[in-house]
Formats: C-alpha cells, sequence, structure tokens
C-alpha cells in the first residue's frame, strides 16, 4: 500500500514538471511535440517486453507480442518523424541551406 | 530483502531514462534546442529498453525479437509520410499506443485474477478502459483525416444519451469488477464496450474540430499508460505516461480556447447545424473580385504582406507555391509574414510544420497574438484556404456561432485578399461577412493554380 502512496505522489509531481515543462514550448513546435511525446509514451514497451518474455500464458506472451509491435512501431516513427520536421525548421538569418530530400 | 544487484541496476538506468525525457521536452521549447531533446529521448529510450532486457523473469527472447523487427518495420514508413500526412499518422500513433497499453492490460488481468487488490483492478480497469476507447476512436479520427470516412460529423437524435449510457455502463462493470475481480467473464464486455464508445464518440465530430480531438486523444493516451505504470509498478512508465498526459492535456486546453469552446462542447456538440441565420441578406451583398494580375500588381506595391494559411492551403498543396510567392514578394523588398491561428489545419501546430517544409523560416511565422496588433499597418492581409479564424463575425456579431472565438483581425489591413474556390461557406457552414467589405478583394480559383499565377505575374512585373 505504501507503494501505491508513493506512486500517486509520482504521477502528481510528473503532471506538474510535464504541465511547467510543456506549457513553455513554442505553439511553432506543436506538431513535433505531439509526436516527440507520442514516441516517449512508447515507452509502454518496457512492459510489453516483460509480459511477453516472461512466457506466463499463451495469451499473455501473444497479447505481449502485439504490444511490442504496436508501441515499437510508434517508436520507431515518432522519432523519426520529430527529427524530419525538426530539421525543416530554419531561420532566415542562417544561410539558405539545401533543400530537405523529399520522401517517398 | 534486499534486491540483486541487477535489479538495483535496471532501476538507476530507469532513473536515467526519466530524466532524460525530462530533459527531452524541455529542449523541445525553442527550435534551437528541439533536436537535441529527440537525441535526448532516443537515448532514454534505448537505455531503458536495454535494461528492460536484462529483466531476470524472461526466459525466451525470441517473440521480443520478432515482435521488435517487426514494430521497426512498420515505423519507418510511419516516420516517412507527407507532412500533409501528418495529422493522420498522428492519429494512428495514438491508436497503436494505446494498444498497447490495453493488451498488456488485458493479460494482466488474466494473469492476476481472481486475486487482484482493489486499487489494483481499479487502475487496472481504467488502463484497458481508457485504452480501448482511444484506440478505437483514434483510428476513427485517423479514418476521417485520411478521408476513407465521411469528414462532416454525423448526428442523430439521442446520441449524447446513448454514447454516455455505454460509458456508464462500462465504469459500472468496472466497479463490479473492483468489488469481486473473479468475473472473468465480463471482463471482455469491459473491453469491447469502450471499443465501441470510442467509435461513437468520433462520428458526430468534424474535421473542423479535429486539432482539438487529436489533442484529447494524446491525454487519453498517456493517462492510459500512466494507469498502466500503476498496474507493473513502474515509476519510469508512471512519469512517461503522465508527461503525455499533460501535454496532450495543455494543447486541447489551448486548442479549445482558441475555439472559445469547452471541451464538452466539442465532444457533444456537433457543430455546424447551429444554425443557417443570415441566408436571407446574403443575395443583395455584393463581392469584389480580382485577377491574379490585379493580385499581383497590388502585392508588389505593397511595403507590408501577411498571409494567412488555413486547412485549404494543405488541400491544395498550395505551401510550394506560397513559398515562391514569399520568395517572390521578399526579393522586391515586400516585407512578408505568416500569421498562424492555433487551429489552423487539422492538429497543433499543422500549419507551421507545412510552411517549414516548404523552405519558409521559422521566424517569419508568427502565432495569433504576435501578429494581430500587426494588422493595422498591414497592407495586404492575403488569405489562402482559411474561412472561420478570419470572421470578423466572431468579435461583432453575438448572435455567430462563432461568437466569442479570438480571430485574425485581418479586417484591420487596408486591402484583404481571399483565395477561395467560390462563395460556399467554409466547413462549419458559417458565414463570413469579412467578404463583403469594400476593402476585400475576392480571388476565385484553386489555391495552388492562382497563387502560381500570381507568382508569374509578379516576376512579369520585375521585368516590364
Amino acid at each position: 500500500m505504501t507503494d501505491l502512496i508513493a506512486n500517486l505522489y509520482v504521477f502528481m509531481m510528473a503532471a506538474f514538471v510535464g504541465f511547467e515543462v510543456i506549457r513553455r514550448v513554442s505553439p511553432l513546435l506543436h506538431t513535433p511535440l505531439m509526436s516527440l511525446t507520442n514516441a516517449l509514451d512508447a515507452i509502454a514497451v518496457v512492459g510489453a517486453i516483460i509480459l511477453a518474455g516472461e512466457h506466463k500464458s499463451g495469451l499473455s506472451t501473444a497479447l505481449g507480442t502485439i504490444a511490442i509491435v504496436a508501441s515499437t512501431s510508434n517508436l520507431v516513427g515518432g522519432f523519426l518523424i520529430t527529427d524530419r520536421m525538426l530539421r525543416m525548421f530554419k531561420t532566415s538569418r542562417s544561410k539558405k541551406p539545401e533543400r530537405p530530400e523529399r520522401q517517398g | 530483502m534486499t534486491p540483486p544487484i541487477a535489479d538495483r541496476a535496471i532501476q538507476i538506468i530507469y532513473l536515467i531514462s526519466t530524466a532524460l525525457f525530462i530533459l527531452s521536452l524541455k529542449w523541445m521549447s525553442a527550435p534551437s534546442s528541439a533536436r537535441r531533446g529527440v537525441r535526448a529521448g532516443e537515448a532514454g529510450m534505448l537505455l531503458a529498453i536495454c535494461a528492460t532486457l536484462l529483466h531476470r523473469g524472461i526466459v525466451d527472447y525470441s517473440w521480443i525479437a520478432i515482435a521488435l523487427v517487426l514494430g521497426s518495420m512498420i515505423g519507418v514508413p510511419l516516420g516517412r509520410v507527407q507532412m500533409t500526412a501528418v495529422p493522420q499518422r498522428t492519429a494512428l500513433s495514438h491508436a497503436f499506443g494505446a494498444l498497447c497499453v490495453a493488451l498488456v492490460g488485458t493479460a494482466e488481468y488474466y494473469l492476476r485474477a481472481p486475486h487482484v487488490p482493489a486499487f489494483m483492478m481499479g487502475v487496472l480497469s481504467m488502463e484497458v478502459i481508457l485504452g480501448s476507447l482511444t484506440f478505437t476512436g483514434s483510428l476513427m479520427a485517423a479514418g476521417k483525416l485520411q478521408e476513407l470516412l465521411p469528414q462532416r460529423p454525423i448526428t442523430y437524435k439521442g446520441q449524447n444519451i446513448v454514447n454516455l449510457s455505454l460509458l456508464a455502463v462500462a465504469v459500472g462493470l468496472a466497479v463490479y469488477l473492483v468489488t469481486d475481480p473473479g468475473h472473468t467473464r465480463l471482463f471482455p464486455l469491459m473491453i469491447a464496450i469502450p471499443l465501441v464508445f470510442g467509435v461513437l464518440m468520433i462520428i458526430p465530430i468534424g474535421g473542423a474540430d479535429m486539432p482539438t480531438v487529436i489533442s484529447l486523444l494524446n491525454s487519453y493516451a498517456g493517462l492510459s499508460a500512466a494507469a498502466m505504470g500503476f498496474v507493473l509498478d513502474s515509476k519510469l512508465l508512471i512519469i512517461a505516461g503522465a508527461l503525455d498526459g499533460s501535454s496532450g492535456f495543455i494543447l486541447s486546453v489551448i486548442m479549445s480556447k482558441a475555439m472559445n469552446r469547452s471541451f464538452t462542447n466539442v465532444l457533444f456538440g456537433a457543430f455546424g447545424q447551429v444554425q443557417v441565420a443570415a441566408a436571407g441578406a446574403q443575395d443583395t451583398r455584393t463581392v469584389r473580385s480580382a485577377t491574379a494580375e490585379e493580385a499581383a500588381t497590388i502585392l508588389a506595391a505593397s511595403n507590408t504582406v501577411v498571409v494567412v494559411p488555413g486547412y485549404g492551403m494543405a488541400v491544395a498543396q498550395a505551401q510550394h507555391k506560397v513559398r515562391e510567392l514569399y520568395d517572390a514578394l521578399t526579393k522586391r523588398g515586400v516585407d512578408v509574414r505568416f500569421a498562424i491561428h492555433p487551429v489552423a489545419g487539422r492538429m497543433p501546430g499543422h500549419m507551421n510544420v507545412l510552411l517549414a517544409e516548404a523552405d519558409i523560416p521559422y521566424d517569419k511565422l508568427l502565432d495569433m497574438d504576435a501578429i494581430n496588433p500587426e494588422f493595422t499597418q498591414t497592407d495586404v492581409a492575403l488569405i489562402i484556404g482559411a474561412n472561420d479564424v478570419t470572421n470578423p463575425a466572431a468579435r461583432t456579431d453575438p448572435g455567430s456561432p462563432i461568437y466569442g472565438m479570438p480571430i485574425l483581425d485581418v479586417d484591420k489591413a487596408k486591402t484583404v485578399m481571399v483565395i477561395k474556390r467560390g462563395m460556399s461557406p467554409g466547413f462549419a457552414g458559417i458565414d463570413n461577412p469579412l467578404y463583403y467589405l469594400d476593402k476585400t478583394l475576392m480571388l476565385f480559383g484553386d489555391a495552388k493554380a492562382f497563387v502560381g499565377e500570381i507568382v508569374r505575374q509578379v516576376a512579369r512585373e520585375a521585368h516590364g
């Protein structure tokens, strides 16, 4: 039970820290912010890895494996696209660099 | 009983990952440090995954390896989508995140039942309910954004009552399972109902409300991950989930403020059908239209131009033509800037990313509060594919459904130009008095083609 209370404290503090940190993010970067938090949210993969690796039941291994696929695709895709977007943001003061390579 | 040294090491690595995650978001605050933020996030993630692989309980790595490879193979194309497709990609990744959480929650329940302590069952239910409704809700949102599903809100009588009672049943089931977790047969029902609720929740939501809805789904995805952290007793997950949850929450607050609407109104009060008020007077009013040549002459002769892009620019894929116009006018000494309304486009910050992709410097992109005082000294406000965010009725007409919504004060510029396909009202079906002002010139045509034509005319002026 003490663990639970400690975890609630952790949650509360993290929510406040998140609030203060994210409030300062420029509206310019709201799209990359969302894709970055999406990628960070994929940390749920650690729970899925343990679930799939422990082999406690057929069901838990199967669900854990699918969960790893879902969160890994978020993690890889999220970091990739965030970085791609941020590379596009340039100021007019900096020398005009070459255009980013077109994808697709 | 002290845990073995390996477990301690894992916990320490998780602690470092957590710190890196917080730094990652902190560095995200400005474009100059943002890429460092991505590096920090990646490092934290890599550390956490490696540490997890050392976990003593893991007896078999084969499925883990297959899943990691498969996930990466899906992730890479998702990281390479076109910038115009970013809103649907984001919705899709909310769905994947929520799916992961719901699946892990389900597995944990069946591993532990029937001996689940009351609090544990409570957070587990929250994890599964939030995860399931976010999963289908986000898939629906992605479908609407990709235009696989109709973008118009679909409403029917008693919709809200149906939706809310479904949610109430799901919560009721959760409460029942908390008192008696042994009813394993009820658990699938507690997944199925939120899955249906997620679909029904998004059906009445129109495209213009997507920025708020995507942010809200982001917040739910974060909260469900935090609930998963409670279930697994993982502080790393609790913190990551709380950060994601508060990020989504802040964005939804910003979005709904920018539309002067409450969350409940966005979720339960489908827009659009509220009014068809000023239809009668419409016929007597006249608009002035102009050709690309006339527009080019005025633009080239002005000192300051503010471009107001909206979702229509994205639909017409006109951002690269807009950049050519920016170059042509800048070369002639015109000061060109961009006014970005918080809800322009289909997700927070959507316009900024599209314009940055077209190589427009970000210091020329100004948000609403920064640009609004500048309109009185602006020669031309050029509106491309935006409508409601420029509607002066929001300031002046208490009868308008968007009354009170903060708008870009384009009507204070000396000349207003509006590139628009025709006189049909915008997405929400709200009449825009801006179009009937004496200072307004309507430029009828496809945004991409019309801007391209203006660019050609500006170039011709330079030579002639």
